[in-house]
């Protein structure tokens, strides 16, 4: 058994980090990790807006967001992966290769899910920020942007990078799309064997697990950091626990 | 392709009975590996709070893989991998037993459990250790003031993450159609192929799938309440 999980992985370990690269689309892990972090990098500025539109006190701004919220919360991220793939040709009125659909999808999603780690962390903060920042001086926007916004995002590190976390393992969802990535090169390599599928996926499961668990871990010592910092214990040794900041975390 | 017209698929039986099996099938899987994921998470837990270094490293690994491995590639592993090492017979009998919804539900209810009994645990742990010291002190045994004390305020206090791990596992049953399940999405996906009415039918199934998960939100959100001791002594 582990001999043959070591030969798979010694004649296909090229296709499995970078698909057919020089000669076709990039795949495998490397198109894995360049999708969840895309989707990210795009996600995030989304997902400010998004909070601080819900977080408005107007209407108007307020419920188109709330119901996007509900929406990406309610219907299954496959359903929704159905929906680009259906719509985003439609509406671009191109060829769009499925790794593009794929971004599109996890944008919204990972978006709106993000929007309620930064309101969460937004309203963490309290008032009293807020008011401290009007009477200084400052507008609503300034205060945000110069006050609230860096301590609120300094403080949700840890549950951005378990959104990231999530988000690598939404991409596998691309499957049903053939999107290039990491679980696409395994199917592969599963169909040119045919023998032997336990291998080739027990190899794929361990890899995810490998790079999920190693981001897991580093989120849960930003985490302790983050909160010792907050308490005001940068480098002093503590055997009781502080209050932990919450990681606000997806299941998928 | 024609204008919207809705009320083609909703009138036509052939679609309307094909989304009822869907639906049934969905919760079928969702229930069943629901039933599964809850029975596995106490046991685990109490392996968890039982002496022995042993059962926590257990749970432990038990724990991280499931929750460090997309779910998706769980149920491939399960259905495409594990399913071809099991001895013939039982593969006769599975197959013949709609196998693609048994290991959706083992699938999901193994990968659930890791968070049921984290959420579980997390729950107990934060009632505080005062609470069994007072239950111990007042003369409960530890099991009696398990079960009187310290387990209704942990389940309480687990609530919340348990009913969005709920919804989660909800719309996971979606992933079943990945291994042929042939649950809501897979009932989607044909009525797509038989009548061209993307649209509609993905409205249609969007529909279903946010409707039973608010339905469960708005269930458990009244649960919450009515588990509120604030709400029991109002009442």
């Amino acid at each position: 058994m582990i001999s043959d999980i070591l030969a798979i992985i010694h004649d296909y370990w090229l296709l499995l980090l970078i698909g057919q690269y020089p000669n076709g689309p990039l795949g495998g892990l490397a198109n894995t990790l360049i999708l969840s972090a895309l989707s990210i990098a795009l996600a995030f500025p989304i997902s400010i807006v998004l909070a601080l539109a819900r977080l408005s006190k107007w209407p108007m701004l307020r419920w188109p967001v709330t119901v996007l919220v509900y929406v990406t919360r309610g219907v299954p991220l496959l359903m929704l992966i159905l929906w680009s793939y259906f719509l985003v040709p439609l509406l671009t009125g191109a060829n769009v290769p499925s790794f593009i659909t794929m971004l599109t999808t996890l944008v919204v999603y990972q978006g709106a899910f993000l929007s309620e780690v930064v309101r969460a962390g937004i309203v963490a903060l309290g008032n009293g920020q807020m008011d401290a920042g009007r009477a200084l001086g400052h507008s609503y926007l300034g205060t945000m942007r110069y006050i609230i916004l860096p301590q609120a995002l300094y403080n949700m590190i840890p549950s951005i990078l378990s959104t990231f976390v999530s988000t690598i393992k939404d991409t596998t969802l691309g499957y049903v799309i053939n999107v290039p990535d990491l679980t696409f090169a395994a199917s592969q390599v599963n169909n040119q064997l045919l023998t032997q599928p336990f291998q080739v996926f027990l190899i794929l499961a361990l890899v995810y697990y490998v790079i999920c668990w190693s981001l897991t871990y580093a989120a849960h010592r930003l985490e302790r950091r983050i909160t010792r910092r907050r308490a005001g214990l940068a480098g002093v040794r503590l055997a009781a626990v502080i209050a932990p900041t919450k990681i606000v975390s997806e299941q998928s | 392709m024609t204008g919207f017209d809705l009320a083609a698929i909703l009138t036509n039986p052939d679609y309307v009975a094909m989304l009822l099996h869907g639906i049934e099938m969905t919760f079928v899987i969702a229930i069943g590996s629901w039933l599964l994921a809850m029975t596995l998470a106490i046991l685990l837990l109490a392996i968890r709070f039982s002496p022995g270094r042993f059962g926590n490293w257990f749970v432990a690994g038990y724990v991280s893989y499931h929750r460090n491995v997309p779910t998706l590639v769980q149920l491939m592993l399960w259905y495409f991998g594990i399913f071809t090492l099991m001895p013939d017979w039982l593969t006769y009998w599975l197959a013949g037993h709609n196998a693609e919804a048994i290991f959706a539900v083992i699938g999901l209810g193994l990968c659930q459990a890791a968070y049921f009994s984290e959420d579980l645990r997390s729950g107990l742990r934060s009632v505080g250790p005062g609470q069994m010291e007072a239950a111990r002190a007042l003369g409960h045994g530890y099991l009696s003031a398990m079960r009187f004390v310290l387990i209704p305020q942990g389940v309480r206090n687990a609530l919340p993450p348990l009913i969005n791990h709920s919804v989660s596992l909800f719309k996971n049953s979606s992933l079943g159609v990945v291994i042929g399940a042939s649950e809501l999405t897979h009932a989607v996906k044909e009525i797509e192929n038989l009548s061209f009415q993307t649209f509609e039918i993905y409205l249609v199934g969007t529909v279903l799938y946010l409707f039973f998960s608010l339905l469960i939100m708005a269930g458990g959100a009244y649960v919450t309440m009515r588990a509120d001791p604030a709400w029991r002594a109002r009442a």
